[in-house]
């Protein structure tokens, strides 16, 4: 190798000056910087330039309306309940006032006003408890107490009824808090349920091969909303009477078991990509099924799968909205909810923005998150 | 630990009666096709056995069923006094003193060369962490590659990797070492290093059975040479048997092939 690339150096430095090393030149200017990289992908030739400056002059422009509409015409607050201000700029100007108005109404729902800072405490504490876990640091068994303290916590600052908080029932619980709840149970249940049914369809046993396969088929299967329909409708005329599980906890469950059969695919997908080598290996070493599946396989599996993960978990966490349509309210609802009445009805452009922008929040750092992990986690491949 | 003292073992283990692997009457399919038939062999402790035939004579296969990787369908293979069976736990014992060494090298790749040795000592033998990690450096510095205990097998060359990989074994203390063609895998100027390591090794007493076409390696060390074609044995018998007087069309086939193709 080293041979070989000595003898090409030798011959080119021969075949320019005898003797003689050329000295290294400076790319021409024309190829490197900003301006080399415009010329090279916006105006490499006539056609490419003018559409350049077609598209130029519309995201201008766009971004010119945009400007006049969300900023300079906007309104940003009103006196309580008095809208004219909003309507008369309706159509050229923002109202930015009914986020105002309406914002708590839309992150905690109906929980009682006074109250509203526990359920504040709750979304804080649901993005610390989304921070350290995102940390490698504590990825080891003090995730278990941290997670099991917190969610402890948020389930007391919920309900209340202890340590002088006024009792809150369910029913009243709304907005951020609830597809925080949601989301982070169903996940979070959902992704080891996943590594079990994706280890059991590829099980050596029949009766547990054949449970995961039904089980992940019959979910995948119907419609997410159609078990919502089931878990809010059905379900509960099974039940003996007087037995009544929460609505919430069975939209819960019901967004377990849904997320849980695509991850278990997804999770499968890893578990394929492994050569067999590293099965044989293992088993050779001696390591247990589990031992095998827990230090050689599940690792490696799951760090291939890291970007289908992650694109299924920020589909659930905004599939979440979907309980809306059983009367669970959550951040998509409670906004829904507070243009209803008729003095902010017709601003609901500005509140879905809102609410899209909180989505928009917790579903780029999620992709973000995952580039990074992804990154770090595969430094081994390097060379 | 010392070497001669492993020596002194394996040699107190040669002259016990028991032989550390019995293949009895051995059969294997896969689907219709017969690919062991009626293997018989017994391997004594400290010797070392090489086996050599063309592709998809079932060298592999054979080797692969002695801790199991396969499963054989007839006849008894017995290891260290252990018969295989369904017997999970029998399974278990086989494997914690039978290493094996493949032809692709198998290392983890998540996992440095150093965590590589000691992930079976600790998780199977339940040795502690620095006890496990002074037993991989030891091994690492006999296959000459201390150096690298901490990167990841990625940023090795493929002959580095194979000596890992019997380093890996090795931190195991097995008495039995299997090498399923081990330097197949490897550009020419790696086959030597690998090769090295494993006379190192036999010259330790380890019970060694290796699948390979190197015939240097097999002269130089092999106490047997196992002919197979078609899923049998075909002739058995020292290297100079085996090598310059073979007693079958078969081989003598065989035997022309591999010169000419070196």
């Amino acid at each position: 190798m080293a041979d070989t690339t000595t003898r090409i150096q030798l011959e080119t430095a021969v075949a320019r000056v005898p003797g003689e090393a050329s000295a290294p030149r400076k790319p021409p200017v024309t190829a490197t910087g900003f301006l080399g990289w415009l010329r090279a992908n916006l105006f490499s030739s006539w056609i490419n330039a003018a559409v350049t400056l077609v598209l130029l002059y519309l995201v201008v422009r766009w971004v010119i309306g945009f400007v006049e509409w969300g900023i300079l015409n906007a309104v940003w607050s009103v006196p309580a309940g008095q809208t004219q201000a909003c309507r008369e700029v309706q159509g050229v100007g923002a109202c930015w006032a009914v986020v105002t108005e309406k914002h708590r109404f839309i992150l905690f729902g109906t929980y009682p006003y006074e109250e509203h800072w526990r359920p504040a405490l709750v979304c804080a504490l649901f993005i610390g408890l989304y921070v350290v876990s995102a940390m490698r640091r504590f990825w080891n068994w003090t995730l278990v107490p941290i997670w099991t303290v917190t969610l402890t916590v948020i389930g007391i600052l919920m309900w209340g009824g202890v340590f002088g908080l006024p009792y809150v029932p369910q029913e009243r619980w709304g907005g951020l808090p609830i597809t925080l709840i949601l989301a982070t149970f169903g996940l979070a249940f959902a992704f080891p349920l996943a590594i079990l049914v994706a280890l059991g369809r590829r099980s050596q046993l029949p009766a547990i091969k054949a449970i995961c396969v039904l089980y992940v088929e019959l979910i995948r299967g119907v419609p997410l909303i159609s078990l919502l329909f089931m878990a809010s409708v059905m379900f509960p005329l099974f039940l003996p009477e007087g037995v009544n599980i929460d609505k919430l906890l069975r939209a819960q469950i019901a967004i377990i078991l849904f997320a849980g059969a695509y991850l278990a695919e997804v999770v499968r997908g890893g578990l394929q990509a492994l050569p067999k080598g590293q099965y044989e290996a293992a088993e050779a070493l001696g390591l247990s099924y589990w031992q095998k599946t827990g230090l050689i396989i599940l690792p490696q599996a799951l760090r291939l799968v890291i970007p289908p993960l992650v694109n299924t978990f920020i589909g659930f966490f905004k599939d979440t909205s979907l309980v809306l349509i059983i009367g669970i309210f959550d951040l998509l609802t409670a906004g829904k909810t507070a243009i209803i009445e008729p003095a902010w009805q017709g601003f609901g452009v500005e509140v879905y923005i809102f609410v899209g922008f909180i989505y928009f929040l917790f579903c780029y750092a999620m992709s973000k998150y995952s580039q990074n992990l992804e990154a770090e986690l595969n430094r081994h491949r390097r060379r | 630990m010392g070497e001669t003292g492993q020596a002194q073992l394996a040699s107190a283990a040669r002259t016990d009666a028991q032989p550390a692997i019995i293949l009895d009457r051995v059969n294997k399919w896969f689907g219709a096709l017969h690919v062991l038939r009626d293997v018989s062999l017994q391997v004594a402790f400290g010797e070392r056995v090489v086996v050599c035939g063309p592709s998809g004579s079932g060298k592999s296969t054979m080797i692969r069923c002695i801790n199991r990787l396969e499963t054989h369908q007839e006849g008894r293979i017995i290891v260290d006094g252990i018969e295989l069976s369904e017997d999970v736990k029998a399974l278990d014992a086989i494997r914690r003193e039978v290493g094996m060494v493949f032809q692709s090298f198998n290392l983890f790749p998540h996992l440095t060369v150093l965590e590589n040795c000691t992930l079976a000592p600790i998780w199977v033998r339940r040795m502690p962490k620095r006890e496990a990690e002074a037993l991989a450096m030891h091994y690492l510095e006999r296959v000459r590659i201390p150096e690298q205990a901490k990167k990841y097998p990625g940023q090795l060359s493929g002959g580095q990797q194979q000596r890992v990989a019997i380093a890996r074994a090795l931190c195991m203390k097995p008495k039995i070492m299997l090498f399923d063609e081990p330097t197949s895998a490897l550009d020419p100027e790696m086959i030597k290093e690998v090769l090295d390591t494993m006379v190192e090794l036999a010259e330790t007493g380890m019970t060694m059975m290796v699948v390979t076409h190197e015939m240097g390696f097999a002269r130089q060390v092999a106490d047997r040479v196992v002919f197979m074609d078609r899923g049998e044995i075909v002739e058995l018998g020292t290297p100079d048997q085996v090598f310059n007087n073979p007693q079958t069309e078969r081989l003598r086939l065989f035997l022309s092939q591999i010169l000419r193709g070196h």
